[in-house]
């Protein structure tokens, strides 16, 4: 299934978010992430993400440092602030509005999606 | 972690090397994307793929370099201010519009210096009557708010609303019955300007004003290059209109009245309109002026500023209540906010605060405590001297630039303490860009009925 451009958009910052909210981490790990909570079905462009967490640092929704990984090279960890938690929880309380609102249209509707 | 090979390394390199040349993109943000990149072949040959193989894979979820980048300037677009265009689409595309600029620049320039002199023909001469102070800026910035519509590309309906905005504006001054010479007319003379420059602002931005904070922030640092550059233009003007006075003098002609009437004017008309320009095109040659200005000025200003506050509790004295004191406080009000917004236009978001917010922290705090003595004995006194136009004036000119930097010197201060992010003074120096516009509305439209025209 190929996800609308919009949608995707729309989702990265609860996802990245919510991933850095279970735990500090790191670009690659969290595109990792996403594709495992998707089953795969949502695939972003790798270098997309950068952006996004640049823009969620800028916000001050997380706060970003550099580290020396496990693997001898240096990462860049990022780790949700007080701010981002308060963020994501807005976020939640609106994609829930939405989320329900779809499912209540959805399944009212007679006909079956194929 | 596995060892990669030569020609795998060599690959990464020439990847790397790519990186670097964008201009959006700091070594660091390379060093991430790099970093990723190797994770992600590192994954890849660990599930059977050959070197090359993996690298392909790898470079291909990457994404498109060229969109990746761009993505990376909308987010920093700061960082580009510096470095003329934001990654063009197509190079040859963009070489054309450039040369297409040049005649366009110049025909609205010259159609500028013409229509200032428009009314010259009609009996109105310049420097002498009303008509002429009240309507230059109508003259010129329609013209440039037209540059920014051509040059962004405005729809058709925007552009018809700034035009009516710009007509509405046109028509009003000039139906106002303003007692000739009085006070609110030069009132108006003086507030027009601010409130048209919304209207170039929103042009600027291409229409996109609403919630577009760094638009708005570069619409800012637009407006301070352009003023370096006006004054610029005009010394340069100046001596050009000294030596052609002299040079006509050395042959028995006196063209110093005409010079004044014609050069001067026409001058000042075109020399905004190439001003911005200048800016919009060579940002990249001179580093922009208005943030080193700004660095220059923000010690000193908080140095005089503690030295008044310190010899007004050292004597005792308060300030006097004259009208020049109250409009002497807007002016430094309105120099520190100046001083703060290229502050904040020119500082990278995410550094932590360092010695120079600090200094920028007590300008603020020392101007609002200074302010608000002024502002004490002044409004104790003013039902004494009565509501004249001016005074209304100054002081809601006062209370506006208090407002903005009471929530200022606020925001900073929970930036400096560590409790804030920097994003939030930008965000609220944009938001409040409005606010100016709308009290200089106020004060062209409202106040000479409410004053009766006097």
């Amino acid at each position: 299934m190929n996800i609308g451009k919009d949608l995707v958009a729309a989702s990265a910052t609860p996802l990245v978010l919510a991933i850095l909210a279970e735990g500090d981490s790191y670009g690659y790990a969290i595109i990792r992430r996403v594709a495992e909570l998707s089953g795969g079905e949502l695939q972003w462009t790798d270098g997309m993400l950068y952006p996004v967490l640049h823009r969620l640092e800028r916000f001050g929704y997380v706060e970003a440092r550099w580290a020396t990984a496990e693997t001898g090279r240096r990462r860049r960890y990022y780790r949700i602030t007080n701010e981002g938690t308060a963020h994501l929880a807005a976020q939640r309380r609106q994609w829930q509005v939405v989320d329900s609102a779809l499912r209540g249209i959805w399944t009212g509707m007679r006909f079956a999606f194929v | 972690m596995t060892e990669l090979t030569d020609a795998l390394e060599a690959q990464i390199t020439r990847w790397r090397t790519w990186l670097r040349r964008q201009p959006a993109l700091r070594p660091e943000d390379v060093d991430e994307l790099e970093g990723h990149l190797r994770d992600q072949i590192a994954a890849l040959l660990e599930a059977g793929l050959a070197g090359d193989e993996a690298f392909l894979v790898a470079v291909k979820r990457m994404g498109r370099l060229d969109a990746v980048s761009r993505e990376f300037a909308r987010e920093h677009s700061d960082r580009l201010w510096k470095q003329l265009v934001a990654a063009p689409e197509e190079d040859a595309a963009s070489g054309r519009a450039a040369r297409r600029e040049v005649p366009v620049v110049l025909s609205l320039a010259v159609a500028a210096a013409l229509a200032i002199q428009l009314p010259q023909l009609f009996g109105h001469q310049f420097g002498e009557s009303g008509f002429y102070a009240l309507n230059a800026s109508l003259f010129v910035l329609p013209l440039l708010a037209g540059y920014f519509a051509w040059k962004r590309g405005l729809d058709r309906k925007l552009c018809l609303w700034l035009a009516g905005a710009f007509a509405a504006a046109a028509v009003a001054v000039n139906l106002v019955p303003f007692e000739p010479g009085g006070h609110t007319e030069l009132l108006a003379v003086l507030h027009l300007p601010i409130a048209l420059w919304l209207a170039v602002g929103v042009a600027y931005v291409g229409g996109r004003w609403w919630g577009n904070v760094a638009g708005r922030m570069d619409f800012v640092r637009f407006s301070g290059e352009l003023f370096i550059y006006f004054v610029l233009i005009a010394l340069g003007g100046g001596v050009l209109t000294a030596f052609t006075i002299i040079s006509f003098e050395a042959i028995g002609l006196d063209v110093e009245g005409s010079a004044q009437r014609l050069i001067l004017p026409s001058g000042a008309a075109g020399a905004v309109i190439v001003g911005a320009w200048l800016v919009e095109a060579k940002q990249s040659v001179i580093e922009n002026m208005a943030p080193v200005l700004t660095r220059v000025f923000t010690p000193l200003f908080a140095g005089l500023l503690l030295a008044l506050l310190a010899a007004m509790a050292w004597t005792g004295r308060g300030v006097g209540v004259e009208r020049e004191v109250l409009i002497a406080f807007d002016l430094l009000l309105a120099v520190v906010l100046g001083l703060l917004l290229y502050a904040v236009s020119a500082r990278d978001p995410l550094a932590p605060p360092d010695l120079f917010d600090r200094i920028l922290l007590v300008l603020v705090v020392s101007a609002l405590v200074a302010d608000g003595v002024a502002l004490a004995a002044i409004v104790t006194r003013i039902s004494e001297f009565g509501f004249s136009p001016n005074r209304v004036a100054a002081l809601g000119e006062n209370l506006v630039l208090l407002g903005n930097l009471g929530w200022s010197a606020w925001l900073y201060a929970r930036f400096v303490a560590g409790r804030g992010p920097f994003a939030a003074v930008e965000r609220w120096q944009t938001a409040y860009l409005p606010v100016y516009a709308a009290w200089a509305a106020v004060v062209v439209l409202g106040f000479p009925p409410l004053f009766g025209f006097a």
